[in-house]
C-alpha cells in the first residue's frame, strides 16, 4: 500500500479551445493537509471537479488508495470516500439540514428515516465539536454554520479525502481558527483534507505540503517546512516577485463628501438589513467597509447608489440631499461606483468595450450630441482609457464578456475613475482577481484618495482592509459595531468586532 | 334549496376531478422545476384519445390507457426538447397546444365525429349512495373520481416521506447541488414530466368520458392552464392543490347554475367567472410560495 492516498497523472482538462489544466501531477499523502495554491483561474478549482467527477471526460490518470480509476460522476467520487466542500455551498435552503444531509444518499431506503438519521448526524456533530438543529431549514443557518453542515455532511457519507474549495473566503478569524482546529483533528483521525487558497498566511500557517498552480500547470510541489516565507509562495504562484505591500502617504482630508444619517434599510425581504447607521467619508481618506458577508453591506451600498430604497435616514452626498433620487442623479453628483458583481452591474458582456466603456456618459458633451452618439471620439477615448488602466484586449471592439476577468474589472474601473469622482465606492473591487490585478486597482484606489477623492471601500478580505484603509468601519447585523483607525486596525482588533462581539 | 347544495356539490366535484389530476400531476413536474405550459395540449388529446381508445375495444379502460399512454408519450416529447436539448419550457409548451389543437381536430373528424363512446362507468359507495336525495348525487362516481382523492394523500406522503419525494424537491431548488451528491437532474425531470403527462392525459379522458361520453374539440376549454394556476394557488402542496381545485371547480359549476337563472346578465360574463377568479387567486396568493427557485430554467452539466 502506498503512502499516498490520491494520486493524479498528467491530468488534462479543456473546455473547447481553452485548456484549464495541463499535465497536472498532484501526489496527496494519507493524514496530510495539503494546499492547493494559485490565482483565480490557475485551474484549482477545475482540477478539484475533475477529481469529484463534475465533468464528463478528462484526460490522465487518477490512483485512490492505489488504484487506478476512473471518476465519471460525483456519485462515484462519494462511494470512493470523497467529499468537497464547494466555494458556493451546494446546500439547497429550502430543505432542512437532516433532509440536505441524507440527499441522494445511494443507502437511502424508499420511505425515508429522517428521524434515526438525525440521531446519527447529531452524534457526528458532538464528536466534531459543532452541532447543527437537525430540523431547521439551511436558509435559517449563518454562512459559517452552513460550512459545517457541508463538511459534516461529507463526513456523514464516509469521507476519507476532504476537498475543502476556498473554505475561509466567508468566514470571521474566529470561525478560521475553529475549522483549522477541525482539520487538525480530522486528521488524527486519518482523515486527509485538500486546502484550496490563495491566502498565503493560512496555507503556512496549518499545511503540510503544498502543490502550486500556475496558468493550469503545476509550478511546484513544496513542503511548508521548507517555506522560508510568504514572499517565496507568492513567486510562486505569480512565477515573478511580487511586492506584497502598498506604501501610503499621510492623510490629507478635504471637507465631506458623504454623510450618513441614522439609515435604516430594508432586505428584499423586508427584513430590516441595515440598523440605523450613521458615518461620514471626507475627501483624501479611504473608509473600509469590514465584515462578514451578508450583513448588511450590499443593502447600504444599494441605497446610497440609489439601486435600493431607504426605510429611513438620510443620505448627503457633496451637500446634496441624495436619498430617494435616481442612480442617474446620483452618479451626476460626482459619484463613481465599482459594483460587487462586474457582469449583473457593472458591464454588459455581450456589448463592445467602447459601447461599455460610454453607459454611463452617454448623454453627455463630446460623447453624443442631439441624440447621435460620436463614435469616432468615443472609440478614441476609449482607447485611451484602455491603455491607461493596461485593459489587456484586441481592441475596443471586441466583447467584454471575452476579457479574463482582471480586465473586465480593470474596464470597469477604468471607466469610472476616467470621470475623475469626488466620492468613489469601491465593492469587492479585488475579488476573483489574481495578484497582479490586485495589486494595479488597488493602487488606482489609493492614487483617486491621494488626489483628494472620498473613498468608500468594501471589502471582505481583512489583508486587504487593512492595507488600504484610513478608517475602518465593521458592521455586524446590519449594525455599526465599530470605526477602527489604521494605527489600530489588526486582525486581533477586527476579529471579534467581526462576530459581534465588544469586547 | 337542499336540492341545490347537492347539485351544486356534485357539479363542483365533476368539474373539479380533471383539474385536481392533472394539477397533482403537475404538483411533481413543477417542483422538480419544469413549467409544463402543454399540459392544456396534452389534456387534449387525453381527452381524444381516451374516446378512440374506448370506441374500438369498446371499453373504458382501455380509453384510460390510452389517454395514459399519449400523455406519457408527449411527456416524453417535451421532456426531450427541454430537458435534453434545454429548449425554452414556454415555447414547446405552447407548440405542443398548438399541435394538440390541430392533431385533435384532425382525429376527430378522421375517426370519431361526435359518435358517442363507452364512457366510464360509476361505482356507488355502499351505504353512502342509499341515503336518502344526497346519497346518489354525492356517493356514485366513475373510478377516477375516487382515485384522484385516493392521489391526495399519496402524493403527499410521496413528496414529504420518501426517497424520490426529497430528490423531485430538491432538483427544482438547486440542480447543481443535487448533482454533487450524484442525483441525476436528468431522470427525475424527465420522470416527473412523463408521471405528470400520464396524469394530465387521464385527466383530459374525464373530461370526455367521465362527464359526457363524446369528443367535442377544444373542449379542455383552458383546463390544462387551470390545473397550472391551481398548483400555484395551492402552493405546490398537495393538500392545498385539492382545495384549490374544489375552489375552481366551484366557480365553473357556479357559472352554469348562474346560467339557468334569469337574472339578466349576459352569459358570455358567467362564462368568464372561473377564469376571472382564476386571475385573481393568482394575484393575491402567488406571492409567499414553495415556488422552486431554478423554475423553468434548463440544467446544464459542465
Amino acid at each position: 500500500m502506498s503512502e499516498y492516498v490520491l494520486e493524479m497523472k498528467k491530468v488534462t482538462k479543456t473546455f473547447g479551445s481553452v485548456v484549464a489544466n495541463k499535465d497536472v501531477d498532484l501526489s496527496v499523502k494519507k493524514g496530510e493537509i495539503h494546499a492547493l495554491l494559485g490565482e483565480n483561474g490557475a485551474g484549482k478549482s477545475t482540477l478539484m471537479n475533475c477529481l469529484y467527477g463534475m465533468f464528463d471526460s478528462y484526460e490522465g490518470e487518477v490512483y485512490f488508495d492505489g488504484q487506478l480509476v476512473r471518476i465519471a460522476d460525483s456519485k462515484h467520487a462519494i462511494a470512493l470516500g470523497i467529499g468537497m466542500v464547494h466555494q458556493h455551498f451546494m446546500l439547497i435552503p429550502v430543505l432542512s439540514v437532516i433532509e440536505n444531509v441524507v440527499l441522494g444518499m445511494k443507502e437511502n431506503k424508499e420511505v425515508l428515516d429522517l428521524k434515526a438519521a438525525a440521531r446519527e448526524f447529531t452524534a457526528l456533530g458532538q464528536k466534531y465539536n459543532m452541532e447543527i438543529d437537525p430540523w431547521v431549514k439551511v436558509e435559517q443557518l449563518s454562512v459559517g454554520q452552513q460550512q459545517r453542515l457541508e463538511i459534516l455532511k461529507a463526513l456523514y457519507r464516509k469521507a476519507k479525502l476532504l476537498i475543502l474549495d476556498e473554505p475561509t473566503a466567508v468566514l470571521t478569524p474566529g470561525e478560521i481558527d475553529s475549522l483549522f482546529e477541525m482539520m487538525h483533528q480530522l486528521t488524527d483521525e486519518g482523515h486527509t483534507v485538500i486546502f484550496i487558497s490563495h491566502k498565503l498566511g493560512e496555507i503556512m500557517k496549518i499545511c503540510d505540503r503544498c502543490t502550486v498552480l500556475r496558468l493550469g500547470e503545476v509550478a511546484a510541489c513544496v513542503k511548508i517546512s521548507d517555506v522560508k516565507d510568504h514572499q517565496q509562495l507568492a513567486s510562486l504562484m505569480v512565477g515573478r516577485d511580487v511586492a506584497l505591500e502598498t506604501t501610503t502617504k499621510p492623510v490629507e482630508l478635504r471637507g465631506k463628501r458623504l454623510e450618513v444619517e441614522s439609515l435604516c434599510v430594508n432586505n428584499d425581504r423586508g427584513i430590516a438589513a441595515v440598523k440605523d447607521m450613521s458615518f461620514d467619508v471626507h475627501g483624501g481618506e479611504i473608509l473600509g467597509i469590514c465584515g462578514v458577508d451578508g450583513n448588511g453591506q450590499s443593502e447600504l451600498i444599494g441605497c446610497i447608489t440609489g439601486l435600493r430604497q431607504a426605510a429611513s435616514g438620510k443620505v448627503v452626498i457633496n451637500g446634496t440631499d441624495a436619498l430617494g433620487l435616481n442612480p442617474g442623479k446620483i452618479l451626476a453628483l460626482g459619484v463613481s461606483h465599482i459594483p460587487e458583481d462586474r457582469h449583473k452591474y457593472g458591464m454588459i458582456g455581450p456589448m463592445t468595450l467602447d459601447e461599455n466603456l460610454i453607459l454611463v456618459s452617454y448623454k453627455q458633451e463630446n460623447y453624443s450630441s442631439r441624440g447621435f452618439l460620436n463614435w469616432k471620439w468615443i472609440a478614441q477615448h476609449g482607447k485611451e482609457i484602455i491603455k491607461n488602466f493596461s485593459v489587456k484586449t484586441p481592441g475596443i471592439k471586441e466583447l467584454a464578456k471575452n476579457l479574463s476577468g482582471g480586465n473586465q474589472q480593470k474596464l470597469v474601473v477604468g471607466r469610472e475613475l476616467d470621470r475623475t469622482p469626488d466620492l468613489l465606492i469601491a465593492v469587492h473591487p479585488s475579488r476573483g482577481l489574481d495578484i497582479g490585478a490586485t495589486k494595479y486597482i488597488q493602487g488606482q484606489i489609493v492614487e483617486q484618495r491621494d488626489r483628494g477623492a472620498a473613498v468608500l471601500l468594501v471589502s471582505t478580505e481583512l489583508d486587504e482592509l487593512i492595507e488600504l484603509s484610513d478608517r475602518i468601519l465593521v458592521v455586524f447585523d446590519g449594525k455599526i459595531m465599530g470605526i477602527v483607525e489604521r494605527a489600530s486596525a489588526t486582525r486581533e482588533v477586527l476579529g471579534p468586532l467581526m462576530a459581534g462581539v465588544h469586547e | 334549496m337542499l336540492e341545490f347544495a347537492i347539485n351544486f356539490l356534485a357539479a363542483t366535484i365533476r368539474t373539479a376531478t380533471p383539474l385536481l389530476i392533472a394539477s397533482l400531476g403537475l404538483v411533481f413536474s413543477e417542483r422538480a422545476g419544469i413549467v409544463n405550459i402543454g399540459t392544456e395540449g396534452i389534456m387534449l388529446s387525453g381527452a381524444l384519445l381516451g374516446c378512440i381508445g374506448s370506441l374500438m375495444f369498446t371499453s373504458s379502460l382501455m380509453g384510460a390507457i390510452f389517454a395514459a399512454a399519449g400523455g406519457a408519450l408527449l411527456g416524453l416529447v417535451f421532456a426531450f426538447f427541454t430537458v435534453t436539448l434545454r429548449s425554452s419550457q414556454v415555447v414547446v409548451g405552447f407548440s405542443m397546444n398548438i399541435f394538440a389543437m390541430g392533431l385533435t381536430v384532425t382525429l376527430n373528424r378522421l375517426i370519431l365525429n361526435g359518435v358517442r363512446v363507452t364512457a366510464y362507468p360509476s361505482f356507488a359507495i355502499p351505504g353512502l349512495s342509499r341515503i336518502p336525495l344526497a346519497g346518489n348525487a354525492l356517493f356514485n362516481w366513475p373510478l377516477l373520481v375516487y382515485f384522484a382523492l385516493l392521489m391526495v394523500p399519496v402524493s403527499w406522503f410521496v413528496l414529504y416521506r420518501t426517497n424520490t419525494g426529497l430528490k423531485v424537491r430538491a432538483v427544482g431548488d438547486h440542480p447543481k447541488a443535487c448533482d454533487t451528491v450524484g442525483i441525476n437532474v436528468f431522470k427525475i425531470r424527465y420522470g416527473t414530466i412523463v408521471f405528470s403527462g400520464i396524469m394530465s392525459g387521464l385527466a383530459g379522458s374525464f373530461i370526455s368520458m367521465g362527464q359526457l361520453s363524446l369528443f367535442v374539440e377544444n373542449m379542455v376549454a383552458g383546463g390544462g392552464f387551470m390545473a397550472l394556476a391551481v398548483v400555484v394557488f395551492g402552493n405546490y402542496s398537495p393538500g392545498s392543490v385539492l382545495a384549490a381545485s374544489l375552489l375552481f371547480g366551484a366557480s365553473d359549476a357556479l357559472k352554469f347554475r348562474l346560467l339557468m337563472t334569469p337574472a339578466g346578465i349576459y352569459y358570455q360574463f358567467m362564462n368568464m367567472l372561473p377564469y376571472v377568479i382564476t386571475i385573481m387567486a393568482l394575484c393575491f396568493f402567488a406571492r409567499k410560495s414553495n415556488k422552486p427557485a431554478f423554475s423553468a430554467v434548463p440544467y446544464r452539466k459542465d
